[in-house]
């Protein structure tokens, strides 16, 4: 009987999260925007986005360069080596690009995002503004959150870019296939509107959903040490979980039905 | 008299814990009214109800005639305008500078141009003695002045009401001292009305006009400072006088220690 109960009042406690969080996401995308918030919109895009180029970018090199290699070995015994180009360009495009930028940006800027939130609520900073008749929402929540949702994507794009050059200094520069093929035959093959404007969409919903989880978890996390680090965990968890399971199924979505 | 705050027989309750059953407080109008009470008996929480960012469960409580209970959000964040809070920590935003702070209130309410600004911070940290302390950040600050800062920018915007939650909460005797100067010199100076939450019985008996103890979940004692300590409740004189033991009891609710320790055995 106990379990049941139990069973009963966590169902409820989920439920009522997720109606907090749908309320908080109202609230931030209809405030209504000032130039002010414009600025301080301006200021989060260079705090998780300009500061997050470092490790995507970084990344993006080194996965482009594995795959070359791995996709070398494997095709040249086909004498299918001209495919390198295609075949590094469409899986960053299309998954490596949007998926490995939501979990890093879930690492480097939303476990940030959360901490940083958290800690305002636990020393009275939201309050502060709250009494101060300036609504929380508004001046801290929604700039973040939009910051997220447009830098997101920009990384994705910057990811797979240099990424593809990865590939091209691995497979061209190293390993001998020819650059010209490397190219025209990505060209050819890679479809704008298929791929890289998909790539972008997908990149575009795991930013609402990472950016959303992020700060819902730091404004409404329990406003003590012991707290705000669950909050933080909880963020890189459930971001990369929804992040992997979405991908899922906005790629059956995509590609899958033909 | 005039009463700025009225709060009128409210309960309330948080989960299952009722923490007021029934209280009613006035706050007149230009004077410190001081709340006084043993810690965790829901101080801030009264102040918290006055902002309007908790309501009650039963109960009314009216700004200026206006009941805050009923009021639209549009409204409460007009008439927050009118009251400002400072809270134990100071609640400074840690990524501006103390100029920046005192300013925020200004910019964000106001449309005065920033010449106006600079002077009317520069004026108000003059008022709480830190306008040397303007470019500093407020992890440079200790915590009096970190107190001092967010009372210079809690007076920016020149509100009707100030609260102030545990002001002399862990302060050395000379920031204590001049926490105390500063609350009863701007109350007077600005024709404020302040309301002081607090468990330091000397510093408040010195500044309050008028003093409401809580305790049990209701007002046990009300009334001036002579009033107060002339009380002859028993509850009043042990919180005065900090004895261990009386109606409220040093031991939380246990069973019985012989019983304890003893039961099993007979």
């Amino acid at each position: 009987m106990n379990a049941i109960h139990a069973l009963g009042v966590k169902t409820i406690s989920r439920f009522a999260a997720a109606g907090r969080a749908a309320l908080m996401l109202f609230g931030a995308l209809f405030a209504i925007p000032r130039m002010k918030n414009v600025y301080l919109t301006v200021k989060q895009i260079y705090v998780v986005g300009v500061q997050s180029l470092l490790i995507i970018l970084v990344s993006g090199l080194f996965i482009g360069m594995v795959m070359a290699l791995q996709g070398y070995t494997i095709l040249v015994d086909y004498g299918a080596e001209a495919s390198l180009g295609p075949m590094v360009a469409l899986s960053l495009l299309r998954e490596l690009g949007p998926v490995v930028t939501a979990l890093l940006f879930a690492g480097r800027a939303g476990s940030a995002l959360t901490a940083e939130i958290g800690l305002m609520k636990a020393t009275e900073q939201l309050s502060s503004l709250e009494m101060m008749a300036v609504d929380p929402l508004r001046r801290v929540v929604a700039p973040r959150f939009w910051a997220g949702l447009i830098s997101m994507p920009m990384l994705a794009l910057l990811f797979s870019a240099i990424g593809i050059l990865g590939g091209h200094l691995v497979g061209v520069d190293w390993l001998g296939v020819d650059s010209g093929s490397y190219w025209s035959i990505m060209q050819s093959t890679v479809d704008f509107d298929k791929d890289v404007i998909n790539g972008v969409i997908k990149s575009l919903v795991f930013a609402i959903v990472v950016t959303w989880i992020a700060i819902f978890k730091g404004y409404d996390c329990i406003p003590t040490s012991e707290g705000i680090s669950k909050a933080t965990t909880e963020t890189v968890v459930f971001s990369s979980l929804a992040v992997l399971g979405l991908d899922f199924v906005l790629t059956a979505l995509m590609f899958g039905i033909e | 008299m005039d009463n700025l705050v009225e709060i009128d027989n409210i309960t309330f309750s948080r989960a299952d814990r009722v923490i007021y059953d029934g209280i009613t407080i006035n706050v007149p109008k230009g004077k410190i009214t001081a709340v006084m009470g043993p810690s965790g008996i829901g101080k801030t929480t009264l102040l918290r109800l006055i902002g309007g960012q908790l309501l009650p469960d039963k109960g009314d409580i009216r700004f200026d005639n206006n009941s805050i209970v009923k009021m639209s959000r549009g409204q409460l964040y007009e008439t927050r305008r009118r009251m400002s809070m400072l809270f134990q920590s100071g609640a400074l935003f840690t990524d501006m500078s103390v100029f920046d702070n005192v300013a925020f209130p200004l910019r964000e309410h106001t449309k005065l141009n920033e010449d106006l600004i600079a002077t009317i911070v520069a004026l108000k940290l003059q008022a709480v003695g830190l306008r040397g302390a303007a470019s500093l950040m407020p992890s440079e600050l200790s915590g009096g002045m970190a107190r001092r800062a967010a009372l210079a920018r809690a007076i920016a915007l020149d509100p009707d009401l100030i609260m102030f939650d545990e002001p002399f909460a862990g302060q050395d005797p000379i920031s204590m001292g001049v926490l105390v100067k500063l609350i009863r010199e701007l109350n007077d100076a600005l024709n404020l009305t302040s309301v002081v939450v607090t468990h330091d019985v000397t510093e408040v008996l010195t500044i309050a006009d008028y003093i409401y103890i809580l305790a049990d979940k209701r007002v046990i004692g009300e009334g001036t400072a002579q009033q107060i300590r002339e009380s002859d409740s028993e509850l009043v004189q042990q919180f005065l006088k900090g004895k261990a033991d009386g109606p409220v009891p040093f031991h939380y609710p246990a069973q019985k220690l012989e019983d304890a320790m003893f039961g099993a055995i007979s």
